[in-house]
């Protein structure tokens, strides 16, 4: 039998859920022109991270994306790392 | 009227003189429309992420306008124009953001870094292994499957 999957107390690969970055008193606002904040949701290839890796909300995530693709076409962030 | 944000990348070539007067030419475009230029800001020369006309750096000013739309539309069209002129963006935006823009606050806040990700402490994308995929961390990895099953 697979107990040690089944209770939810043992399992070895449980995960604290993560909580939204942007949400909360001192959450940063998501604006295309902060380079240093947006570059920490792009892959090391310059894709744009998935939020259930980021735990972005899907509000967030969508303002997160348009603002990543602001900042590409002004050349502050790359369409691609090569 | 309604407000935008205006930023656009001037030519690596240009002196800071030239893009002060690309600025005030979009000023007085502005004026003869009936708009204003709230603020502006240099973010100075800044190296582009990729080549844009074989350029690879850039003067990137940052404009704050209140005109109608027609202005705007005219100041658009005299920069597509322009050869000095790599890129141009406007946004329109609902307000105007108080004091300097998070480009130029990136240098302050930069030792008050707040910790992100889970376990490497840094950016995402850190341990992956070169690919762009990462790991599907919710779901059993093959050895703890097996041990699960064995026991």
């Amino acid at each position: 039998m697979s107990g040690a999957t089944t209770n939810p107390a043992r399992r070895p690969f449980f995960r604290r859920r993560k909580t939204d970055p942007f949400t909360g008193p001192q959450a940063p606002k998501i604006d295309y022109k902060d380079v240093r904040l947006l570059q920490r949701f792009i892959s090391e290839r310059g894709k744009i991270v998935p939020s259930r890796i980021t735990a972005v909300s899907v509000k967030n995530q969508r303002a997160l994306a348009k603002a990543i693709k602001r900042a590409r076409f002004l050349a502050l962030l790359p369409y691609v790392i090569s | 009227m309604p407000f935008y944000e205006h930023v656009y990348v001037a030519r690596q070539d240009a002196t800071p003189q030239a893009v002060e007067a690309l600025t005030e030419e979009i000023k007085a475009t502005l004026e003869a429309n009936g708009g204003t230029l709230t603020s502006q800001e240099s973010w100075g020369l800044r190296t582009l992420t990729y080549r844009i006309k074989k350029n690879r750096k850039g003067h990137y000013v940052l404009l704050n306008i209140d005109a109608p739309a027609k202005a705007v539309q005219e100041v658009e069209r005299l920069q597509k124009i322009n050869e000095d002129i790599l890129r141009f963006m406007t946004v329109k935006v609902d307000a105007f953001e108080e004091g300097p823009s998070a480009m130029m606050k990136s240098r302050d806040r930069d030792d008050r870094r707040r910790e992100f990700g889970d376990r490497d402490g840094g950016g995402f994308g850190g341990g992956f292994g070169g690919g762009d995929r990462p790991r599907r961390e919710d779901r059993p990895r093959r050895e703890d499957r097996a041990e699960g099953a064995a026991s």
